[in-house]
């Protein structure tokens, strides 16, 4: 039984193929996904999604998002998917310090939109470091 | 018939417009890549959100959310999405005729762009807000336009939001399109079902009932519905501006290419009077020698 995997995020579809397994970073903690589960679809938040591709296993860092499991297929689809490459801790620590200036500078007139997408970044950029971190 | 010099000063007046043309040309074609690659890339997501929403809605048809609940209002707001510099062909009028087409004719405008936020100033139409998105367009500038949108509906200033934008087909063709951005809603296009997004190229297969699709929901539906329903009216925001540039691009390319064209065609068609009436002027010349020599011998 195959499971076909699709990464998309806006910029681009980075992953579609066959695969033998899933681990993917729900909302309420990792989830395993082999051939056949059940229906499910799921919150993503940032973390490590992990799959088993011809005998090994790859490992991208991935932002906050959505993902639909059917019994052959998961469909993942996220704003962020980096192999450990492809980050710069760099760049994401300036990400997050230029949020949190931002945050703290105009947090009270600011919608709660505005709030929700810096924090998205703060936290979308923390797993990114967290993960190549780990990775070395 | 006009003399030498006249058609001189006309080939070189010809030829400055074309080298102008010719670089507006190269960098609308520049941009024109950038924006095609930008506008394809997200057609992806945008059909693959579409598709979750559509399984969601299909299995739990009780759950329900403000977006989705039909309203029976007729107070319109359109998102009208045009350019904020001319030469670009018929892009602007064919967008502006689609609107008074298939829009209430009270309805009020929130405009992207200059070009029809002045045509709409001109007939008289309530422009409620207007944004201006920088090229390329990143995805954080047009959520404040997205949250306005649903401001205005979720406040209910307004029972329907549309958007107006050109559908990026290809290099030489962009159709105008209005769609309904709110209430999200099922639409049938022929065998499919699509919501009305990104025009009709974006449908969704629409399942018989196949236990495969029976789904439970992390964290709950509610939660599921809360989170991927702004998501999907940001990311249908995004994408139509997103459209919008790459036609506007691809279009001010064409028109560009067609206008350096018909300047050297010009000029070729000059070139061939100047250099006519030039021999002309020679014979007439050497005649008027040789009449001269043969009068004094």
């Amino acid at each position: 039984m195959p499971l076909q995997l699709d990464i998309v995020t806006p910029e681009k579809k980075v992953f579609s193929d066959i695969v033998e397994n899933v681990y993917l970073p729900g909302a309420d903690g990792e989830i395993g996904v082999l051939p056949m589960h059940a229906g499910l679809v799921t919150a993503l938040k940032p973390g490590e999604l992990r799959y088993l591709y011809n005998g090994h296993v790859t490992t991208l860092a991935v932002g906050s998002g959505f993902a639909e499991i059917t019994q052959t297929k998961v469909v993942v689809l996220t704003d962020m998917a980096l192999g450990e490459a492809e980050i710069d801790i760099q760049t994401a620590e300036e990400a997050i310090q230029r949020a949190q200036e931002k945050l703290q500078s105009i947090e009270h007139s600011m919608g709660a939109e505005e709030v929700a997408y810096l924090q998205g970044v703060i936290s979308k950029s923390t797993a990114a470091i967290q993960f190549k971190r780990k990775s070395r | 018939m006009a003399n030498l010099r006249d058609i001189r000063r006309r080939i070189k007046s010809v030829k400055n417009t074309a080298q102008i043309t010719r670089a507006m040309q190269l960098v609308a074609a520049a941009k024109m890549k950038r924006a095609q690659d930008q506008a394809l890339a997200g057609r992806e997501y945008a059909l693959r959100l579409t598709q979750m929403i559509y399984d969601v809605r299909r299995n739990f048809v009780e759950e329900t959310h403000p977006f989705i609940e039909p309203r029976h209002g007729k107070r319109e707001l359109v998102l009208l999405i045009s350019t904020d510099k001319g030469l670009c062909g018929a892009l602007n009028t064919n967008l502006a005729r689609k609107v008074k087409a298939l829009t209430q004719a009270d309805a009020d405008f929130v405009t992207v762009g200059r070009k029809l936020r002045v045509m709409c100033e001109k007939l008289g139409k309530k422009v409620v807000a207007d944004f201006t998105v920088r090229d390329p367009v990143p995805f954080s500038k047009t959520r404040p336009i997205a949250t306005f949108l649903s401001q205005q509906y979720l406040e209910g200033n307004y029972d329907k939001i549309s958007i107006a934008f050109t559908s990026f087909v290809n290099t030489l063709r962009q159709e105008p399109e209005v769609v309904t951005l709110l209430p999200i809603h099922g639409h049938r296009y022929g065998e499919h079902q699509a919501y009305e997004s990104i025009g009709k190229g974006f449908s969704v297969e629409e399942h018989k009932h196949d236990p495969e699709r029976d789904y439970s929901f992390e964290p709950s539906v509610s939660e599921v519905l809360a989170a991927i329903l702004p998501l999907y009216v940001n990311y249908q925001v995004f994408q139509a501006v997103v459209e919008s540039r790459a036609s506007e691009h691809s279009a001010r390319m064409v028109a560009m290419k067609s206008a350096t064209d018909n300047a050297d065609k010009f000029i070729k068609e000059l070139t061939l009077e100047y250099n006519k009436l030039r021999q002309g002027a020679i014979t007439s010349e050497l005649l008027e020698i040789t009449t001269a020599m043969k009068a004094m011998e």
